[in-house]
């Protein structure tokens, strides 16, 4: 078994060279010789010229099927779907940069929004600010002002009050000077007298 | 898997009818590599189509792989061309989905790896170079040709240059299709030699088989990452090298 075994793997061998270099070199010549197809040993089977205008006929057929197929159906339609897939990414990332700016633009836009009420607020304030104390300013002076005319009005009736006091005084005086001045001499000095004496003293302080 | 109990690496590669068809003498028959070409196209579209049906702006899991895809195409495209060079996404697209899937289809187990055909990757090669010829000339008109011309090359040298630009633009689809090509084959074969080791080794019934047997099973499991790995590396190369000479279309001229 062993020497059979190996027997046939050292014709193979020879088989091969054998048939493979006369074949090369005149392939046709080697495969006028064999009978085509049959079951013997014939020719290297890739040199075997009978197989090549089959091997050539469905070869035609089925590489035209395949070129057809894929050059009609199966590229054109993977290149679509890859162009398409292009597109759709471009697109995506074309709409997420536009989303990205117009929400850049919202925040700017309610930046400048917040410090225009911001500064709004603070004018506002101080607006009020101004106005109350303006308020206040005035209802001071009024009141000041209401004040310091009762206050005139008081000081005119004091010194009214005063004057005709100093008056009632100087009466009074003149009356009490003729009244001692009679009692100590007996003699009734006259009015005139009397009131001029006063006038001395009063002047005197 | 393996003809007759053996193992042999070159099975896999094996192109069987399932629906034999030959209209006018020419073998049509639906086969094994026919079902995963349309398996391909199938998982490309589940993908591509209906994981962009939603078409919801915020993507479920599906869509973002569809976009994902999208944008890495894409954004291959407008850094090798330019953004003028977006006319030719849907053909960079359908090429790298289509050798993208046709190589991670072939890494799970008893599947058929497509582009490890080399008339497959030719076709695609040809596709290429054939529209980097049709659009430059259409285009450009003779202007196209002045690819060939490097600029500020003394007059003596130019005929040599010409000739290596020729030979280097004529190359690129053999190169192209060659490289996609040789990995696939090249990484299958090797996982299937190394799984051919393990089971040869435990076959033999030997304590020393068994000792030595986790060895290449340790290879083909660290193989299968980096097939995964030039799975993914070698659908971006070719649909790099499709940008970078289809540039070559757009803007002729160095």
């Amino acid at each position: 078994m062993p020497v059979r075994s190996s027997r046939f793997v050292r014709q193979g061998w020879a088989g091969l060279v054998a048939s493979a270099l006369p074949a090369t070199l005149l392939a046709g010549a080697a495969a006028a010789q064999t009978p085509p197809l049959s079951g013997e040993k014939a020719a290297f089977p890739p040199f075997d010229a009978t197989t090549f205008t089959g091997q050539l006929f469905w070869l035609a057929i089925t590489f035209g099927a395949l070129y057809w197929l894929m050059s009609k159906v199966a590229l054109p339609r993977i290149g679509s779907v890859l162009e398409e897939r292009a597109d759709t990414i471009a697109r995506d990332l074309d709409n997420a940069a536009q989303m990205q700016a117009k929400a850049e633009e919202t925040a700017k836009a309610y930046e400048t929004a917040l410090a225009e009420a911001r500064k709004n607020a603070q004018g506002i304030a101080q607006q009020a600010r101004d106005a109350g104390a303006k308020a206040s300013d005035a209802r001071r002076h009024a009141v000041e002002s209401e004040l310091s005319g009762k206050l005139a009005t008081a000081e005119a009736t004091i010194a009214d009050t005063k004057a005709k006091a100093m008056t009632n005084v100087r009466g009074l005086g003149t009356d009490v000077a003729v009244a001692i001045v009679t009692k100590l001499t007996g003699k009734a000095p006259t009015a005139a007298e009397a009131s001029e004496a006063v006038d001395q003293v009063l002047a005197r302080g | 898997m393996a003809a007759g109990g053996g193992i042999d690496p070159i099975h896999q590669f094996e192109i069987k009818p399932i629906v034999g068809l030959r209209p006018f003498g020419l073998d049509l028959s639906f086969t094994n590599a026919s079902l995963m070409m349309v398996l391909i196209v199938a998982a490309v579209s589940l993908i591509m189509i209906h994981g962009s049906s939603q078409r919801s702006v915020v993507p479920g899991r599906l869509q973002s792989l569809a976009e994902m895809i999208y944008e890495f195409v894409a954004s291959t495209v407008t850094g090798v061309m330019g953004k003028d060079g977006m006319k030719f996404f849907p053909l960079v697209f359908s090429l790298f989905m289509f050798v993208l899937m046709a190589n991670m289809l072939g890494m799970v187990p008893g599947s058929f790896t497509v582009t490890s055909h080399i008339i497959v990757t030719a076709a695609f090669a040809f596709l290429v170079i054939g529209t980097v010829l049709v659009y430059g000339i259409v285009k450009h008109g003779s202007h196209f040709f002045g690819l060939f011309v490097p600029s500020g090359v003394p007059g003596w040298l130019l005929p040599f240059m010409v000739l290596i630009e020729a030979v280097s633009f004529l190359s690129r689809p053999i190169s192209l299709s060659l490289r996609l090509f040789g990995n696939m084959l090249a990484g299958h074969i090797a996982l299937k030699v190394f799984g051919g080791f393990v089971v040869a080794l435990l076959a033999g019934g030997s304590v020393l088989g068994y000792a030595i047997a986790p060895l290449p099973l340790f290879l083909a499991v660290a193989l299968t990452a980096l097939e995964f790995l030039v799975a993914f590396l070698q659908a971006y190369v070719f649909a790099i090298l499709t940008c970078v000479y289809l540039n070559d279309a757009l803007h002729p001229g160095h």
